[in-house]
């Protein structure tokens, strides 16, 4: 059924939002129709949440304009994205866990006899309402601990719809959701449309964009690349749309000469911080002399994998081999010292100590040992000296090695840590996102390193969720996808599309 | 030449304003705190320029004056130094007050129960005796918190209470002196500490243990892993450093300072243990610490400051008939000023210090 018919309900114009140092979003241009669902489709970072956060009233754009119902509207926090008809399902739900579904439903607007006494019983009665007439099977009475995630998923849409809402944004809802809870979710949401509620549906699920969506917004790095339609849509187009061909990054690197098997991975079963299997059962190897790429769309279990091989993450079970050593479980130091070099996904967290300085950051992995320190006592001058070297041989932009690691951009606390991590001998280097969100020249310059890294015989392991990182710099390269390695191509079988279709769960298709 | 000539100065520059830059919020506080003590000594009907004379007179005016502010500020050095070395590691010890008492009872014991040791012995045993008995009672909100997650700030708080019946009981109980006074006998003349003219001997221990926490928390490697815990438990851990070790440790060694400083106190000062005489020093090394801004070093003239204020209250009391409670007002509001830092920039329009701000929240969207 064409809705484009239908009125328009909300309309975003040339949405324009920075924070410091990121585009979050760029010229953004948004229609949403009538009892339509709208999918909002992108990669982590991409700012769909960024985008949905403004037409709720948490962000305020910098540019571009916001039209409720034929009306431009200033949103200046939730209450009036409320008022407007606008509902928010979060990602991590809003609920008091101790409380009763009905109880957490009027939260903030509650229903008093007078004199400040809570009309508890009507309130229960107008949730039972809302839960026949939408099919939103919940008990009113019910402490909300107490139910399962797909039912606390439909509190948050009562508590939408009990405050009026006929605008709907659901972000990433299927994310904490069993397939059999999807496809409930999907019921309701097409009850809703059938309502009249509009929905705005943000996923990086390729399959369920495909199975509900009547409009397909796909963003990639802040910008809105494209409007699709599933009926003349497939995975693979959506798939390219959203992970971007136009930047092919080049890596001008001579073939590999691999030799021995330096990383061996032997059925590693690792659980997140859910206590969910975020990894299921990997095996794999990476050779000295090869950089073996991890493709996949972000949450698909890569980061669970490199903090389980580089002892951040216990085991749950199976085996990793540094060459001859079963190095499952071991202590992050003692992984380091058996030369294995960590750049870590997310650097301001784990990678740096941003008040410290350059120096300093440069021996996080090594303070303790000679030449840094002897006797437990730290040796500044080496220290200082290390510090001031590599600053020029990795081209690191900073007034000088004494600058604390915070005031850098990007790129150069990039480098940082790659100077540090490439300055002791090294059997395998384990990168994770090694290039996210810096500049260009950064990106380059830490390629290069890398593919040298490899050049000289280092086993490396790249894992990224830029696919065009993963194809220019891997002479392997795996597929992850729901904890599983799904297939493993060489470099020159790995097209674009067939990468991306095994990115996103189509094995039969990629293979066939 | 020239060229070398003007480094040196800007270097020279950098250092005087680094260090106005950590000493200004604390000195502007405490010249805000005198003031407004002084409103409100004008207002109670009190000449605050003569109060504060008094104040003065009575802890820097004589030697003698200056020998009771150094007696006075010995015990704050070793709790503020307990407190700034937890802060360190990212840990708020509450509990330099029970670690004080224990250590003060433990050097007590040691003082009065092992008789025949001569003096180049005894004393220092039951200065270790104590500190050790201090750090281990540290290092329990410690494993507490690296084992269970259980937060040191309840923990301490609660293990206080322990320490303070705990003391009561012995001194009250198994190592009570003879007579009706609940306290232990007093310790032997070869574990006292000695006081040298006006300059007592336990605050020269208590400035070498000040050097000493400074060199172990800038210049060890185990103080780098302090310090990278303190700040970014994540990237500790990344770097290959265990968290829970460094967590009991450095309670431990928090402690140790802690009891040392009640060690000190008894066989210095006081002469035994007595219930209720060390009371509030403990707790009082958290004002030290927040005034040094966590720095051991600092942790002198901020001890040095309020043990003059403790020194010369009575002084002040007596000469300008000035109640001394108005010492507790006034060191308050010195507490006040320094952790609501915001107010004291704002009345002398500073400009916030770039790249020391707290982070609340990092990350936006997806």
């Amino acid at each position: 059924m064409d809705k484009t018919a239908n009125p328009i309900v909300l309309e975003a114009k040339g949405i324009t939002k920075r924070f410091p140092g990121v585009l979050a979003n760029d010229k953004v241009d948004l229609l949403l129709y009538e009892g339509e669902i709208l999918a909002l489709l992108g990669e982590n970072g991409a700012g769909k949440s960024t985008l949905m956060n403004m037409l709720y009233g948490l962000y305020h754009p910098d540019e571009g304009e916001i039209w409720i119902k034929g009306e431009r509207v200033e949103l200046k926090n939730p209450r009036d994205a409320i008022d407007r008809g606008v509902g928010m399902v979060h990602q991590h739900f809003q609920l008091v866990p101790v409380m009763s579904v009905a109880e957490n439903v009027m939260l903030g607007s509650e229903i008093t006899r007078g004199g400040g006494i809570l009309a508890l019983s009507e309130a229960e009665r107008r949730v039972r309402e809302l839960s026949e007439r939408y099919g939103l099977e919940v008990d009113p009475a019910a402490i909300v601990e107490d139910l399962p995630v797909g039912a606390q998923q439909r509190v948050e849409i009562i508590k939408a719809l009990y405050r009026n809402a006929d605008i709907l944004i659901l972000d990433e809802p299927t994310a904490v959701l069993t397939p059999q809870e999807a496809n409930e979710l999907f019921r309701i949401m097409r009850e809703l449309t059938a309502r009249g509620v509009s929905i705005i549906f943000i996923t990086h699920k390729l399959k369920e964009v495909l199975a509900v969506a009547d409009h397909i917004g796909v963003l990639r790095q802040g910008r809105l690349v494209g409007i699709a339609k599933p009926e003349t849509s497939t995975e693979a187009s959506l798939a390219e749309m959203m992970v971007g061909r136009n930047v092919i990054l080049t890596v001008e690197k001579d073939e590999a000469h691999p030799t021995e098997p330096v990383l061996r991975v032997e059925n590693l079963m690792v659980k997140d911080d859910r206590d969910h299997f975020a990894v299921k059962g990997v095996s794999m190897a990476v050779r000295a002399g090869e950089i073996v790429g991890i493709a996949g769309v972000q949450g698909n279990g890569q980061r669970e994998l490199v903090e389980a091989l580089t002892g951040l993450r216990p085991a749950d079970s199976g085996h990793v081999w540094l060459e001859n050593t079963d190095i499952t479980d071991f202590s992050p130091r003692k992984i380091t010292e058996l030369g294995v070099a960590h750049i870590p996904e997310d650097r301001e967290k784990h990678g740096l100590v941003m008040s410290y300085s350059l120096a300093d950051n440069m021996v996080l992995s090594n303070y303790y040992r000679p030449p840094f320190a002897k006797h437990y006592v730290i040796d500044r001058d080496v220290i200082n000296e290390q510090g001031e070297r590599l600053v020029k041989e990795y081209d690191v932009r900073t007034p000088s090695a004494q600058t604390p690691a915070g005031n850098l951009s990007g790129g150069n606390k990039q480098k940082v840590i790659v100077a540090r991590e490439f300055s002791r001998p090294t059997k395998l280097l384990i990168a994770a996102q090694p290039t996210r969100g810096i500049d260009v020249g950064s990106i380059e310059f830490i390629h290069n390193q890398i593919v040298a890294q490899r050049d000289r015989g280092v086993a490396v392991l790249v894992v990224s969720a830029e696919l065009d990182e993963v194809l220019g710099l891997a002479d392997r390269v795996a597929v992850m996808f729901d904890g599983h390695i799904v297939a493993t191509l060489d470099a020159a079988d790995a097209t674009r599309e067939r990468v991306g279709l095994l990115m996103a769960g189509s094995v039969e298709e990629a293979v066939g | 030449m020239a060229a070398q000539e003007t480094e040196t100065m800007q270097e020279r520059e950098s250092v005087g304003k680094r260090l106005w830059r950590s000493a200004s919020v604390p000195v502007l506080s405490i010249i805000l705190a005198l003031v407004i003590g002084g409103v409100i000594l004008a207002l109670s009907g009190n000449n605050p320029i003569a109060a504060y004379v008094a104040l003065l007179r009575g802890s820097f005016g004589s030697a003698e004056a200056f020998g009771r502010t150094l007696e006075k500020a010995t015990p704050l050095i070793f709790g503020g130094l307990a407190v700034a070395f937890a802060f360190k590691a990212g840990l708020f010890n509450i509990g330099g007050q029970g670690q004080l008492l224990i250590g003060a009872i433990i050097a007590a014991y040691v003082g009065f129960a092992f008789d025949g040791l001569p003096f180049i012995i005894h004393m220092p045993l039951a200065l270790i005796a104590g500190a050790v008995a201090g750090g281990l009672y540290g290092a329990i909100a410690g494993a507490l918190k690296a084992y269970t997650g259980a937060h040191e700030v309840i923990t301490t708080i609660m293990l206080n209470y322990v320490a303070i019946n705990l003391t009561d009981y012995l001194a009250d109980g198994p190592w009570k002196d003879e007579g009706i006074i609940a306290r232990t006998p007093a310790v032997l003349e070869s574990a006292v500490i000695p006081t040298w003219g006006f300059l007592p001997f336990g605050f020269l221990l208590a400035v070498l243990a000040a050097i000493a926490t400074w060199y172990l928390v800038y210049r060890t490697t185990f103080g780098y892993a302090i310090r990278t815990t303190g700040i970014n438990p994540n990237a500790a851990q990344y770097a290959g450093i265990k968290v829970s070790q460094v967590i009991i440790l450095t309670m431990g060694i928090s402690g140790f300072l802690a009891g040392m400083g009640g060690a000190v106190e008894t066989l210095g000062v006081v002469g035994r243990y007595q219930p209720g005489f060390n009371l509030g020093l403990g707790f009082d090394g958290i004002t030290i610490a927040l005034l040094a801004k966590t720095n051991p070093l600092g942790v002198i003239p901020a001890a040095i400051l309020i043990g003059a204020m403790q020194a010369g209250s009575s002084q002040m009391q007596f000469s300008a008939g000035v109640p001394f409670q108005i010492i507790d007002v006034i060191q308050a509001l010195i507490l006040f000023f320094v952790s609501a830092d915001i107010i004291v920039r704002k009345v002398f329009r500073m400009r916030e210090t770039g790249g020391e701000k707290i982070t609340l929240s990092t990350g936006w969207g997806s």
